[in-house]
């Protein structure tokens, strides 16, 4: 019987997060644990880790980068044979380096990513939206994940690093066998494999021919104190853009258009007053925040109470974060217009997610679009959503009609 | 009002520049730089307050 197919017997002690019906919807689980005497809960499963739920401890731990390194950053031990072979020091910079060298890994590709740069794929996006509608709009009904939501980030990042969208449906499956099956150790190397296999091409073919505007040979040809940056670090960068770029930005879009087939009333706001976007788009990503990101304890310590030993991994739950009642008012409720909302999706400290910037753009293009074309639409059947859980939570099924 | 920010607390978030785009903006790599000099306009003062209610990293601070 393997980890994930023992029933749960108590939350606090024995949380399974890849419990079919915690994948489903954790965050009953995450109040009853946040709520607790113990709200830092702790299972055995998966080699053990703990979960902190309230706001301010998750926070602690994503700003203490020395105690709670990024050694590891999935809520899972590595894949095996994922630290031995010619690719063992390919990880997913910035996201899984410490200082001192996070600091130029992560130094390199900000400018990419800052609000003035990616604004230049609103356009683009829109398009890309356009089309996807274009394909389905005539039939009245849609899967607003899978015909919609799954392939608007999977093509704005290939844009991004400048290799041809063909290769959508490959990148498709490298992400979820790396991010949403990782209970299974093969796959989810062979999908390691394949992406580093994949840019290792990529790369060469740029040392061959380099491009004029060209993320990638930009990135081959930068230089660090007077020596170009290691091989492994471009194609870490590669694998980071891809891991990290697609399965969450479609996690969140997705949701979000869970949440707005069951609510007119925010269809309606959002048509009517245009304005409300920006805030629109910060608190779906705060009640809906699709990532949740590991630590490696440094050294031994008691934290909040919880003898926390080297080694242990520690799982920061930004979606139950950012549903504390002691940092939000009516936490579960989606108040478009929300005037404070320090809410963490995007993490907190040295390792805010780098592409904040792309992902709120294509939440937002995603959402303007659809709603512009498809004003009302609305859940099928809400009992054959299906989702994905555990590293990153948002549906893969979500048939609406129109 | 004044509005002051610790460069060495930001990280990025821009959830600033989303309350307040009239007073925050974004540097070369995507952190927090203040648009206005001098005292902050008795128009913008709400749009000041969400901007330092909304900092996750609390980099922002208000002096009245």
């Amino acid at each position: 019987m393997t980890d994930t197919q023992k029933p749960v017997k108590d939350l606090l002690t024995d949380y399974d997060i890849f419990d079919p019906e915690f994948i489903k919807n954790p965050y009953p689980g995450y109040t009853e644990i946040r709520e607790s005497q113990c709200p830092i809960a702790h299972t055995e499963r998966y080699e053990g880790s703990w979960l902190p739920t309230r706001y301010d401890d998750v926070v602690a731990i994503a700003q203490e980068y020395e105690t709670f390194t990024s050694r590891q950053i999935l809520v899972m031990p590595p894949a095996a044979g994922r630290s031995e072979g010619p690719y063992a020091a390919v990880g997913a910079p910035p996201i899984t380096s410490d200082p001192p060298d996070h600091h130029w890994h992560r130094r390199l590709i900000l400018p990419v990513f800052s609000p003035q740069s990616v604004a230049q794929y609103e356009p683009g996006t829109r398009d890309l939206c356009n089309a996807l509608i274009d394909e389905f709009i005539d039939k009245g009904v849609a899967d607003a994940a899978s015909d919609y939501a799954q392939h608007i980030p999977v093509r704005v990042i290939s844009k991004m690093l400048g290799v041809p969208l063909t290769m959508e449906d490959e990148f498709t499956d490298w992400v979820r066998g790396a991010l949403e099956n990782i209970t299974d150790s093969e796959r989810r190397m062979k999908s390691f494999r394949s992406i580093v296999e994949y840019f290792i091409g990529e790369v060469q073919s740029r040392a061959a021919n380099p491009r004029e505007n060209d993320f990638i040979t930009e990135l081959m040809n930068t230089e660090v104190e007077g020596k170009k940056v290691p091989i492994e670090y471009v194609l870490g960068v590669c694998n980071l853009m891809l891991v990290a770029g697609i399965d969450t930005t479609w996690s969140a879009i997705g949701s979000c258009m869970w949440h707005l087939a069951q609510h007119p009333e925010h269809r309606k706001q959002l048509r009517e007053n245009p304005d409300l976007w920006p805030t629109a788009v910060e608190e779906l990503i705060r009640v809906y925040a699709p990532v949740t990101m590991a630590r490696i304890v440094d050294h031994d310590i008691e934290f909040q109470g919880c003898p926390m030993k080297a080694g242990d991994r520690v799982l920061m739950a930004f979606p139950a974060a950012n549903r504390d009642p002691r940092q939000f008012e009516n936490p579960d409720e989606v108040i478009l217009d929300r005037q404070n909302n320090r809410h963490v999706a995007f993490g907190s400290g040295i390792h805010r997610c780098a592409g904040s910037n792309l992902a709120r753009l294509e939440v937002r293009v995603a959402l303007q679009t659809w709603l512009a074309r498809i004003p009302e639409f609305e859940l099928i059947d809400p009992t054959s959503v299906t989702w994905a859980g555990g590293q990153v939570h948002g549906p893969r099924k979500c048939m609406v009609k129109f | 009002m004044k509005i002051s920010l610790d460069y060495d607390s930001c990280h990025g978030h821009q959830m600033c520049a989303i309350a307040a785009p009239e007073i925050f903006g974004s540097d070369e790599i995507g952190n927090a730089k203040i648009l206005i000099t001098g005292d902050v306009p008795e128009a913008l003062h709400g749009k000041a307050r969400r901007a330092e209610s909304n900092c996750p990293e609390r980099a922002i601070t208000i002096t009245e």
